[in-house]
């Protein structure tokens, strides 16, 4: 089982790779809004400072969200999912593992890339780390969160609006405690307490996301 | 509960029921306005606004228990095979998005006397928008999807995952110290409201859940009729 895993996050990694797409539009969209919203703020540097870490979040997990209405579709489409549901493997861990694919080539890759791109938005230093934490820890949720509206929309031929729709809800909570543990690390507050909450949005999204893909994709490969 | 997922039984009883919960909808709302808007006494702080409350009150509990049992419905189909869950979860979401976003109205209005504002991202009003686009949603994924069945297989997921939002929503306001006020009637040590303001709240209750039934059985009906249309459509479709 652990081969199979292995070869199908090496397989999903040389696609990304070769196929390219995925990571550089999304990299691409978030350089777009560091250097678009100080433009339409104004260079107001303590007020870009303030809002830094929350436009670092939204921005990431937009971004994530551009990428997620493709993760199985190609897969759908030219059948190789098929395979995949007809091998040994149980279809949960196939998901689970597509996930997983999904967040080492695009969500993780972009989480840690975005805290450096704060310094465009005048961002204080001391709040890189605990950005960086979070949004490490937070990419693994938006990736299996992402997971769900693919594959719900895997045969649609347009589901991007519907994949917003669904996923954009089950993003507020990690949003809102991603930018919390950051805003906190600043104030006399401990950032712990929001950490921990965000933690355990992680694991749930883990738990919840793998069952909740299998059982949308197997509606389509009927 | 798998006698009753032969169509034309359930439907001899919704045909049965349904006069009687068209009455008891009039009735209670009948009451239940006249009590709230009329007879019960203002605020002492609030003044004549506290009666937003009737109608926003249980508005807002019954989006959330509605979503509840979409969620619910969605499980049996998915355990029993129940051909009418999916059905009765599908029929209510427009309901319940209703009164989602009927409460959002309200607890709009009300708060521009009482807050100051029409809105805050306090976290009860962000977990009941939320709530609202999880409806939304939903309903999405029945419009998008021609296949039914496909569809009815999807949508099954969409309604269990966001359930996960309806314990947020509740306890909210005692998680976090916000804007919008904690829970002052299902709590421990009983209500803390007056029993000249329970009554109404208690009629309204009733009379929205009154409307939520009949507003479903006509629905299902609907849908059973337009099943069976398909089907119809399907096997003539076949003769050729």
């Amino acid at each position: 089982m652990r081969q199979a895993m292995l070869a199908l996050i090496k397989r999903d990694a040389r696609l990304a790779r070769k196929q390219g797409g995925g990571f550089g539009a999304a990299l691409g969209f978030i350089l777009a809004v560091m250097v678009l919203v100080p433009l339409a703020l104004g260079p107001d540097q303590a007020l870009l400072q303030r809002i830094a870490p929350g436009m670092m979040w939204l921005a990431l997990l937009l971004a994530v969200l551009l990428t997620a209405d493709r993760m199985f579709q190609q897969d759908f489409e030219d059948g190789s999912l098929d395979v995949m549901a007809m091998s040994r493997m149980p279809f949960e861990i196939v998901t689970f593992t597509k996930a997983l694919a999904h967040w080492l080539t695009v969500s993780l890759p972009l989480a840690l890339i975005t805290p450096p791109l704060g310094l465009l938005l005048n961002i204080d230093t001391s709040q890189l780390p605990i950005l960086w934490a979070t949004m490490i820890l937070g990419s693994l949720a938006l990736s299996m969160l992402a997971s769900i509206g693919g594959a719900v929309t895997a045969g649609l031929r347009r589901g991007g609006l519907l994949v917003s729709l669904l996923v954009l809800p089950l993003y507020v909570p990690v949003l809102i405690f991603g930018v919390a543990a950051a805003t906190a690390s600043l104030g006399p507050s401990s950032s712990t307490p929001a950490l921990i909450v965000l933690s355990a949005i992680t694991l749930m999204s883990v738990v919840v996301a793998p069952w909740a893909s299998a059982t949308a994709l197997k509606a389509y490969l009927r | 509960m798998q006698r009753f997922a032969n169509p034309t039984l359930f439907l001899k009883l919704a045909n049965a029921a349904l006069p009687w919960l068209i009455a008891a909808t009039v009735l209670l709302f009948a009451a239940g306005l006249y009590t709230g808007l009329v007879t019960s006494p203002p605020d002492a702080r609030q003044g004549e606004t506290v009666r937003i409350m009737y109608i926003h009150v249980p508005a807002a509990s019954w989006a959330l228990f509605i979503y509840v049992g979409m969620a619910f419905f969605s499980a049996i189909a998915i355990i029993f095979r129940h051909p009418l869950a999916d059905a009765a979860a599908k029929s209510a979401a427009p309901i319940g998005a209703v009164y989602c976003f009927l409460a959002l109205a309200t607890g709009s209005l009300w708060g521009k006397p009482m807050w100051g504002t029409w809105w805050v991202w306090d976290a009860r009003l962000t977990s009941m928008f939320v709530l609202m686009l999880l409806y939304l949603g939903y309903i999405a994924v029945w419009n998008s999807i021609d296949d039914p069945h496909r569809a009815a297989a999807i949508a099954r997921v969409v309604a269990i995952v966001g359930v996960i939002n309806v314990p947020i929503v509740k306890f909210s306001v005692n998680w976090w110290n916000t804007l919008h006020q904690p829970a002052s009637i299902l709590k421990m040590g009983g209500p803390s409201i007056d029993r000249s303001m329970l009554l109404p709240l208690f009629l309204m209750a009733l009379a929205y859940a009154a409307l939520f039934f009949t507003l479903l059985l006509l629905s299902l009906r609907s849908e059973i009729a337009a099943r069976k249309l398909r089907q119809a459509r399907l096997t003539e479709i076949g003769k050729h």
